[in-house]
């Protein structure tokens, strides 16, 4: 993002003396640009000019050759002796000799990486300080060997030995990064940023773009075409195009030092003094350019959109196929109109029309085109650049003949060469259909209104023309027109941000507004939240896994391929190419979870979670409707059609100890039955319970997994709500858990709907004794214990107060394929003490319906 | 004391003697069963006071009177004597057996690990009960959403680069117009669409971007918004919620900051600082808010009058605001986690520290 370098800020506004970065910063967040960083050079002095007397080459016994300097750094040389008053280095590298101009770093210094320099014995020598390579200083890529200043567009003249090398390389200086959010498209020049200083401090501004001279349009500039076809949501692709030739100048000539020091520090790679030029005009204003070599530019220039097929190499050396969409610079070879491409508009140049060495005349082009243009073009092919990032977020149409002429202006002073003289030609096309900005009408007190400040009058004129703005009173509004450079000025509401943020956030009242009487958290948060509580005070620990699985996960969890499981939802970009889709179940990615802890040291484990999953049952296709006005109930209801089914889930795994091994009792292992028991618990947290029955579905164990059922009427048949139990060994096996791991998995969705609204109905404490029987049935083997009870409530009839198996035996003594199941029955009256002959009635009952239900036997 | 020998119930002396002998067996029994035993020596039926007891019948009316009032004295003499040491022995035994059964209550007594509810959702549902006693309801929504939900309702242009600020997870197919939220601010959508007005919501949940799980970033979080809708609503009112919701979480100290800033969906738009909880601005090294006093909490504004109307709610009439925070982000500073990973990966020691409630 944008940097600021706080000495060229103060060429454009009064910058309080003796600011930092971070007073530089602190103003700049109270209007809204958030500080991102603060650069320093990471050199610490003392570093200074140095001119070499001499260099003397030596070549050592380990064969590397050396150069020993003696070399001129003004007052910290070492007094005449053996040598002249100079101080003696030891250099690797040959680039340089006598007279040479460099950065001399002297013991004590520090080079980025927190590199001391120190006089130290070498080859012989005292090495009293470093002669700097570009690199080691960190100012650019130049590690081909010593940093001579002169080749670095230092003059001479301006040179001392002795001198702080420090201001000269911009090394003192603190570098701000800001974060510019995206409607601030001119913040992204320091015309922008030095503005919004000015309006945060009060400080003087000097807009650069008024220092600029600009050359009058004329009538026989370079031949220019905007033929656009397809303007993308009825926007022509380019409004405004500003060229303009350059001649005669000196392709290598280097940029001057200055504005190179003023592009590194802002992130940028000086390369050549056309490409340097561009860049650093479009750091200044904002608007972003391109240089042509005019040699291979046949007009007339043509900007269209791309036919399909055509192709275009770029810059980076990159082949793209172009879309239609994609607008382009092209010229007009043998007089083919529009038939070579130069350029994907505003965003990147292509190879064939680069500057290079050889070239001589320029075509410099400043243009405005379409932010969704430059924007799609830029994501389609994935080339975000300096130019695209202007572009997308809005240039000032206003800024391409200033910039134009502001960068002819620096090739004229900086480029010329041995023989050359560089010349602007006469010639300036500036093709305008920019739209001017359009007036916005805003009642006077709608920032009151909505700030909830009361500003005082012509507070808001004020700001609003301090912002730049024209602004008329009528009546009781304000007439606004915004300046050029703020597209993002299109409605009343955008003004009032303005006023608001000029004055202040500080300022803002704090008013706490009372809402009109609530109704409390809905019936399934408060179940959401009574099941997470039960489950945790039963100890299990809650957790919250991503809900990315691979369709293997399913697989290993023998999942069947019809099963409702396997309708799943896709990502189109995901993390993990191998975890593209959504859980259908909750279940499926606890077991990351499980893993995560077992590789931990974690053998015993009890955890659960309440989540979502995903299940493609929508028509997975939303077409969106127009945002101007409130959807019609058809285009909502089709909205929520495209989406997935995402049901409530609360899954669980118990896995090795529930009681861990202690002083007074051995460890116990978590079993089914605690399975079933956390998934009751569940049921009753939401105020319902589960009828249970043998269950079979995957990932369980066929044998050892209850299928549980919410009674909701005969007209309800029972679908399974939930199930719980051991898991399937194989699943166990497939997903490395411990062995005998048991899980619960519960649909939550159909208990809230099912406990909404329940109220209990009390029923009386009855008071009377109690009588207790006890029952030993010999029943087939196969038969559910449930059943048995469940024929037993109902024999016994009105007098029950509760049915509970207390023992179940299988052996010789009741025969093969049977079993025993014994059974506690209480029955007590609710008005008087039962009779031994009602006793008796209920205990016969009983033991018939048995009998005749399930051919039980009394043993 | 031999074989007993009644004494005459008239012979005060001699019933004086056989009192004070029984007093001192009963004085030097040194256990319940002495005791016993010296009860039986003498209150027994064999006892020398119970057989003078037996001799008063064959005495003259006036011996009678003397000798049962002498007798009757003696023996309730013996029977306090007897109470009383049986009280004391009783009293010894108790302490006894309480030391002997003391037990060591240092010896681990839970078995079980303890359970507990993970973090963000505690925090979250701290959060929400803040708005709750104000009388905001809790709205909820899809973690699958459309697009239209996501962006295009809430004023994001589908050219803007303010799309691209949110790197979102698509539906196949390409064009399905489905996405995993990129924010809550969906919910506030529906809210908008569904809900009577005046609305006061908040608007907790799970929420998506394509960031790679590391120290500081995870792809699935949460977040929890917030929207009121009414006739006369302000900037102040944001503030005034922000504060409440800041003393109601960090003590009544705190307050908010606010900073221009932009999201599509709000105009003006802002950032929300908190006053730093740990140093109050007074400590240039805190760690928790770098030095700065203030800690990056969420962002806020101005509902867009846009995200309004895409509701049909008429904008001359009512204005909103909107605000929203990170919840991993809250815990991190608000219980100093270190690392986004602990939070996610479900490592049961990590919730195990907060146990019920954050």
């Amino acid at each position: 993002m944008p940097f600021v370098p706080l000495q060229w800020l103060g060429e454009v506004v009064d910058v309080d003396p003796g600011s930092t970065a971070e007073d530089v910063a602190a103003a700049l967040v109270k209007v809204g640009l958030e500080e991102e960083g603060v650069h320093g050079s990471g050199v610490m002095g003392p570093l200074v000019v140095g001119r070499v007397i001499t260099a003397e080459k030596e070549t050592h016994k380990n064969g590397k050759s050396i150069l020993y300097c003696r070399v001129d750094v003004g007052e910290h040389n070492d007094p005449e002796g053996e040598f002249p008053a100079s101080r003696g280095i030891v250099c690797g590298a040959h680039n340089f000799g006598a007279g040479d101009l460099v950065a001399v770093a002297l013991p004590g210094a520090v080079l980025p990486g927190d590199f001391e320099i120190a006089a130290r014995k070498t080859y012989g020598h005292v090495s009293d300080g470093m002669i700097c390579s570009e690199r080691e200083l960190r100012i650019g890529d130049d590690h081909s060997g010593i940093m001579v200043l002169t080749r670095k567009g230092f003059e001479a003249a301006d040179l001392t030995p002795g001198q702080d090398a420090l201001p000269l390389l911009g090394l003192d200086e603190e570098t701000l990064e800001i974060t510019v959010t995206p409607d601030r498209g001119y913040c992204f020049c320091m015309r922008g940023v030095a503005r919004e200083y000015s309006h945060s401090t009060g400080n003087k501004y000097r807009d650069p773009a008024l220092a600029v001279t600009v050359a009058p349009a004329t009538k026989n500039g370079f031949p220019l075409e905007v033929d656009d076809k397809a303007p993308i949501r009825g926007r022509v692709g380019c409004d405004r195009f500003v060229a303009r030739y350059v001649r005669g100048v000196d392709a290598a000539a280097p940029s001057p030092a200055w504005m190179q020091k003023r592009l590194m520090q802002s992130g940028m790679r000086p390369i050549s003094l056309a490409v340097d030029v561009t860049n650093y005009v479009m750091l200044e204003l904002g608007q972003p350019l391109h240089a042509y070599d005019a040699a291979k530019v046949d007009g007339p220039i043509v900007v269209r959109r791309a036919a399909k097929g055509e192709k275009l190499t770029t810059l980076d050396d990159v082949e793209r196929e172009l879309h239609p969409e994609d607008l382009l610079i092209t010229d007009s070879p043998g007089g083919k109109k529009g038939s070579r491409i130069l350029a994907l508009a505003g965003v990147m140049g292509g190879a064939s029309s680069e500057v290079s060495e050889t070239t001589t005349d320029l075509l410099i082009e400043g243009a405005h085109f379409d932010p969704v243009t430059v924007a799609r073009t830029a994501r389609r092919h994935k080339l975000p650049s300096e130019s695209s990032k202007r572009f997308e977020r809005g240039v000032d149409p206003e800024m391409a003949p200033v910039a134009v002429q502001r960068v002819i202006d620096l090739l004229v002073e900086y480029g010329g060469g041995v023989d050359s003289t560089p010349t602007a030609d006469p010639e300036v096309t500036d093709l305008d259909n920019a739209a001017e900005p359009v007036a916005i009408s805003m009642p006077t007190e709608f920032p009151d209104r909505i700030v909830g400040v009361e500003y005082a009058p012509g507070e808001v004129r004020a700001t609003l023309e301090a912002i730049g703005c024209g602004v008329m009173e009528k009546g009781e509004r304000l007439v606004v027109v915004p300046p050029s450079w703020r597209p993002d000025l299109k409605a009343p509401i955008d003004l009032v941000e303005e006023v608001a943020r000029l004055h202040g956030y500080d300022e803002l009242p704090s008013v706490l507004p009372v809402a009109p009487p609530g109704r409390g958290l809905s019936h399934s948060q408060k179940v959401r939240r009574a099941v997470a509580r039960a489950l945790a005070e039963r100890g299990l620990t809650e957790v919250q896994t991503y809900p990315f699985i691979s369709a293997s996960r399913l697989d290993d969890m023998l999942v069947p391929e019809a099963d409702w499981r396997r309708s799943l939802v896709c990502l189109a970009n995901p993390l993990d190419e191998g975890k593209p889709f959504l859980r259908t179940a909750v279940l499926e990615t606890i077991f990351d979870a499980v893993a995560v802890n077992l590789s931990r040291g974690i053998p015993d484990l009890a955890i659960f979670e309440v989540g979502r999953a995903y299940l493609n049952e929508g028509t997975g296709v939303a077409q969106s409707p127009d945002v101007t006005k409130r959807p019609s109930d058809e285009e909502v209801a089709e909205l929520d059609a495209a989406l997935p089914h995402q049901p409530r889930h609360v899954v669980g795994i118990l896995a090795g100890n529930r009681q861990r091994a202690s002083w007074n009792a051995p460890a116990v292992p978590f079993d089914w039955t605690d399975a079933v028991a956390a998934a009751h618990e569940v049921a009753r947290a939401a105020g319902v319970e589960f009828d249970v029955s043998p269950g079979e579905t995957m990932p369980f164990h066929p044998g050892r997994t209850a299928r549980l059922t919410l009674n909701r009427g005969p007209e309800n048949p029972a679908q399974p709500i939930a199930f719980a139990g051991e898991l399937h060994p194989k699943v166990i096996e497939n997903l490395g858990l411990p062995p005998r791991t048991c899980a619960f998995a519960i649909h939550l969705d159909p208990i809230i709907e099912a406990s909404e609204g329940l109220v209990v109905k009390a029923v009386p404490v009855r008071t009377p004794p109690l009588a207790k029987e006890d029952f030993a049935f010999v029943v087939d083997e196969a038969l559910a214990a449930g059943d048995l009870v469940a024929t037993v409530r109902e024999a016994a009839g009105e007098l029950l107060e509760e049915a509970r198996v207390f023992d179940v035996y299988a052996g010789e003594q009741v025969g093969a394929g049977k079993k025993s199941i014994a059974l506690t029955v209480t029955l007590r009256a609710a008005d008087h003490t039962l009779t031994a002959e009602e006793i008796l009635a209920v205990r016969n009952a009983i033991i018939a319906a048995a009998e005749k239900t399930h051919g039980a036997k009394l043993r | 004391m031999s074989d007993a020998e009644a004494p005459s119930p008239l012979d005060a002396a001699a019933v004086e003697a056989a009192v004070a002998e029984a007093v001192q067996a009963i004085a030097g029994a040194d256990s319940l069963e002495a005791l016993k035993e010296a009860r039986l020596a003498h209150t027994g039926d064999k006892a020398p006071l119970t057989l003078a007891n037996r001799t008063i019948g064959g005495l003259s009316p006036e011996d009678k009177a003397t000798a049962g009032k002498n007798l009757g004295a003696a023996r309730a003499r013996v029977n306090e004597a007897l109470t009383k040491r049986q009280a004391e022995l009783e009293a010894d035994r108790d302490a006894r057996v309480l030391v002997e059964e003391a037990v060591d209550v240092t010896l681990p007594v839970d078995r079980t690990p303890r359970g507990a509810r993970h973090p963000t959702e505690t925090l979250q549902e701290k959060m929400v009960d803040v708005f709750v006693a104000m009388g905001w309801e809790v709205a909820e929504g899809p973690e699958v959403e459309t697009e239209w939900h996501n962006f295009d309702a809430l004023n994001f242009d589908p050219d803007h680069p303010a799309r691209e600020m949110q790197d979102t997870f698509f539906i196949e197919p390409p064009k399905s117009g489905l996405l995993l939220r990129t924010h809550t601010s969906p919910v506030q959508t529906r809210a908008l669409l569904e809900r009577d007005l005046p609305i006061y919501v908040v608007c907790p949940g799970k929420t998506f971007r394509t960031d790679e799980l590391d120290a500081t970033h995870t792809p699935v979080f949460h977040q929890i918004e917030g929207l009121a809708v009414d006739k006369g609503l302000t900037m102040a009112h944001l503030k005034g919620t922000l504060d409440h919701l800041a003393q109601a979480m960090f003590g009544p100290d705190a307050s908010t900051r606010l900073r221009p800033s932009f999201f599509p969906f709000t105009e003006p738009s802002a950032e929300m600082d908190l006053t730093c909880f740990v140093c109050h601005g007074k400590d240039t090294s805190c760690r928790t808010c770098k030095g700065t006093g203030w800690i990056e909490w969420g962002g806020c504004g101005m509902t867009h009058p846009n995200v309004l109307r895409a509701a049909g709610i008429d904008t001359d009439e009512y204005t909103a605001f909107a605000f929203g925070m990170g919840i991993e982000r809250t815990m991190m500073f608000r219980h100093g986690v270190a690392d986004m990973r602990d939070m996610v990966e479900g490592d049961v020691r990590f919730t195990r520290q907060f146990g019920m409630e954050v």
